[in-house]
């Protein structure tokens, strides 16, 4: 297997390859690679109409270009749309069974697997490039009913849950990457939380992309079911390389009547190196349906890597009281860009929504919010709050926030704030002269700034989230 | 204690301090007077380490060159600059700073850190003896506050990281009376054999409340004259340009 791995270094400690034997569908895009995936995957032939559907429409769709961050053009017969360690189709049954070499390179990235079982009250599913390795926990999760696994297993063991629900968030007619997604996603995580159950223990996904010219096409479904409780957290990394390289994913939630999902995000992939060399597009679809009354769907990100970052976690609040929320931060270094926001649509009575965006730019980064928030004729008596700070570090980043609104419900009301602020010199010098060195007054007072995101977090990860925006902006000042 | 020897420096060739001189031994309160722009400011920045200026001449800080340490370093090993302008830092917790300061002071002097409780004792004795309201330690560091409030915040700072030299500048300018009272208070609590004082300020008045053991007056970059407390009445009196003809 060729590699081209640059040294990690001690900026990004994840830069690692794990040298592992894996089995790649042929190069290309094409119907018999989407074939490949199916059948490697063991998938009732529903499921493969359903992604050749998508991929007839693919055809039809171009690549949007509204974005800020424009990138070279991307050959989508030049990657590989399937990669995995040898003797994963296979799923091993427990974790016993799965290769050393894969506990190994989770327990380097700081989740250790086996401990994980014993030890803390985080579900894990580790996700290795186009398929779940494990998933811990599931003994005792199963218990109250709650599924969590792989989605190639739910397709396979839950298929009347995952038909009804797949794609009624995200339909396979929609834009380019989340169609093409639709039509080769490999693996991801599927959530079905019961009615009245409330998950006891944070449930995660960890996603690592190893393989080089591979694109990463994650698919994940979380259904809470009426007045039922979950909390669902990803993280991902990625070796250092001097291609970029694509993952494209779909998230999709739904929650029902008095159903809460609170999902949160610790992105940080490759971000690529000082001179933007390299690092991962993190071009991610991500949608929640608030389709029952009363119910809630969070959205919390941490964006530090990726060269390019380019989603908008939304809600669509169609129940009568729902509440949709997001909180955003998002960190551009060197040369990494970002475009990201969210869209808050309201279609429910008395619907709330909630937006916190910060996002923090140094060295040459690039930051754009960007958000829409819409009310319908409809929705009566609702309400948006939005707030977008930025901060810049230095002279030659940038920040830019593009709210559109639309409101046409004249008993609904909209309410935006915005700020830019600057970390001067000045104040660093002040930070110094009592004691803290450059990295600790940064991240003093980058966690200062985005201390109302960070706290959304569970309390399990808010730490190493106050760590990974200190570390994220070495550097950035000059 | 603090040795500078014919310090000069200029800022984008404009030269400031020419020719500096002074000795502090430890213990000693030295008072520094000086027109404005006559390079008050400049002597604790070039002191405490900060960037854009070209140095020249050696300062030696307890018998050790200090002019190459980085900032952080120097103010570990126990120099503390009261700004004249203190610096406000959006979203940072005023309490949350000081407990992060005095631990990183703490841990690189050898000590144990202090937790969040021991922390929330010291600093609430701290500001009690002070006279200042405790309100302060809630709120984002220095923001919103008032000239006052920043002065004194300054002065509490100094209390809890218990410098060996202690920098301050104008400190003294534009505080009412009662402000200039728990300002000297703060600093005569500190007076000890080994904690030395460098106290910058245009006005006579700090002198009443600071007793120092030598006054400077400093013109066009070095010092033109030393005495004792009554140079700084006689100061007063006869003004900066007159002084600077006595030279
Ligand atoms: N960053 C700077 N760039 C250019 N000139 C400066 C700068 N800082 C200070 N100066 C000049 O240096 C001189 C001394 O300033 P300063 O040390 O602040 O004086 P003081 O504190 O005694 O009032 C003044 O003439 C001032 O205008
Ligand atoms: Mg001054």
């Amino acid at each position: 297997m060729k590699q081209s791995t640059i040294n990690p270094s001690e900026e990004y400690k994840y830069g690692f390859t794990t040298d592992i034997e894996s089995i790649r569908a042929p190069k290309g895009l094409n119907e018999d690679v989407i074939k490949f995936i199916s059948n490697i995957k063991k998938e009732p032939h529903w499921m493969l109409e359903w992604r050749l559907r998508a991929y007839s429409r693919l055809k039809n769709l171009k690549e949007p270009n509204w974005q800020k961050p424009k990138y070279p053009k991307i050959d989508y017969q030049d990657l590989y749309y399937y990669s995995a360690p040898k003797g994963s189709e296979n799923k091993p049954k427990s974790l016993d069974e799965v290769d050393p070499k894969l506990i190994e390179t989770y327990k380097k990235l700081g989740i250790s697997l086996k401990e994980q079982e014993k030890l803390s009250g985080v579900a894990v599913d580790a996700v290795f490039d186009s398929v779940s390795v494990a998933t811990t926990f599931k003994d005792k999760l199963t218990e109250k009913g709650i599924i969590f696994c792989p989605i190639s297993e739910a397709i396979q063991k839950h298929p009347d849950l995952v038909k009804k629900y797949i794609g009624s968030v995200i339909p396979i007619t929609d834009h380019y990457f989340a169609t093409l997604n639709s039509a080769v996603f490999t693996d991801g995580s599927f959530v079905y939380i019961p009615e009245g159950v409330r998950c006891p223990m944070e449930l995660s996904t960890y996603f690592r992309i190893n393989a080089s010219e591979t694109g990463q096409f994650e698919r994940t479904l979380i259904i809470a079911d009426k007045g039922s409780y979950v909390s669902y957290l990803e993280g991902c990394t990625a070796p250092m390389r001097d291609e970029n390289q694509l993952h494209a994913a779909n998230v999709e939630l739904i929650a029902l009547d008095d159903a809460e999902i609170k999902y949160s995000t610790i992105q940080n992939w490759y971000p690529g190196d000082e001179n933007g060399k390299g690092g991962i597009y993190n071009f991610v679809t991500k949608r929640g349906a608030c389709r029952g009354k009363n119910s809630k769907i969070s959205w919390t990100q941490v964006e530090t890597g990726s060269a390019i970052t380019w989603k908008y976690p939304s809600c669509i609040l169609q129940g009568d009281n729902s509440v949709g929320e997001f909180y955003s931060v998002a960190i551009t270094n060197n040369y990494q860009k970002a475009d990201t926001g969210t869209k808050m649509i309201h279609l429910g009575k008395n619907t709330k929504s909630k937006i916190i965006s910060k996002g923090i730019s140094g060295g040459h980064g690039d930051n754009t919010y960007r958000g829409l928030v819409r009310i319908s004729s409809k929705a009566h008596n609702s309400r948006n709050y939005t707030q977008c700070d930025s901060l810049l570090m230095g002279n030659k980043c940038g920040a830019h926030t593009v709210p559109y609104i639309e409101n046409k419900n004249s008993s609904s009301n909209i309410e935006h704030e915005a700020t830019t602020s600057k970390i001067s010199e000045e104040q660093l010098f002040y930070c110094n002269q009592r004691g803290l060195n450059q990295e600790e007054a940064i991240s003093l007072i980058v966690n200062g700034f985005c201390k109302e995101v960070l706290q959304q977090l569970p309390m399990e990860f808010a730490v190493e989230a106050q760590k990974l925006v200190g570390i994220s902006l070495e550097g950035s000042v000059g | 204690m603090l040795d500078i020897k014919s310090l000069s420096a200029s800022i984008d060739g404009k030269k400031i301090l020419d020719g500096f001189d002074l000795k502090i031994k430890p213990g000693e309160v030295h008072a520094i007077m000086g027109p404005n722009g006559s390079g008050k400011s400049t002597l604790a920045n070039v002191l405490t380490g900060k960037n854009g200026y070209e140095i020249k001449g050696q300062v030696f800080y307890e018998g050790k060159d200090l002019l190459n340490l980085p900032i952080e370093e120097r103010a570990q090993k126990g120099l503390f600059m009261a700004f004249q302008y203190p610096l406000e830092i959006p979203g940072v917790n005023t309490n949350n700073f000081l407990k992060t300061s005095l631990n990183t002071i703490r841990k690189v002097r050898g000590l144990k850190e202090l937790d969040s409780l021991d922390f929330l004792k010291l600093v609430k004795t701290k500001t009690k003896n002070l006279k200042i309201d405790e309100k302060i330690l809630n709120r984002q560091l220095n923001v919103g506050f008032s000239g006052g409030e920043k002065k004194k915040n300054e002065i509490l700072q100094m209390t809890i990281l218990e410098p060996k030299l202690a920098i301050l500048d104008e400190t003294d300018s534009g505080l009412d009376i009662d402000a200039l009272r728990i300002v000297s208070d703060g600093v005569n609590a500190l007076r000890s054999k080994e904690r030395s004082f460098l106290i910058i300020t245009h006005y006579q008045r700090l002198l009443d409340y600071i007793k120092p053991d030598f006054v400077h007056v400093l013109v066009n970059g070095k010092i033109a004259k030393t005495g004792c407390g009554e140079l700084a009445e006689e100061l007063e009196k006869v003004g900066y340009e007159r002084m600077e003809i006595a030279k």
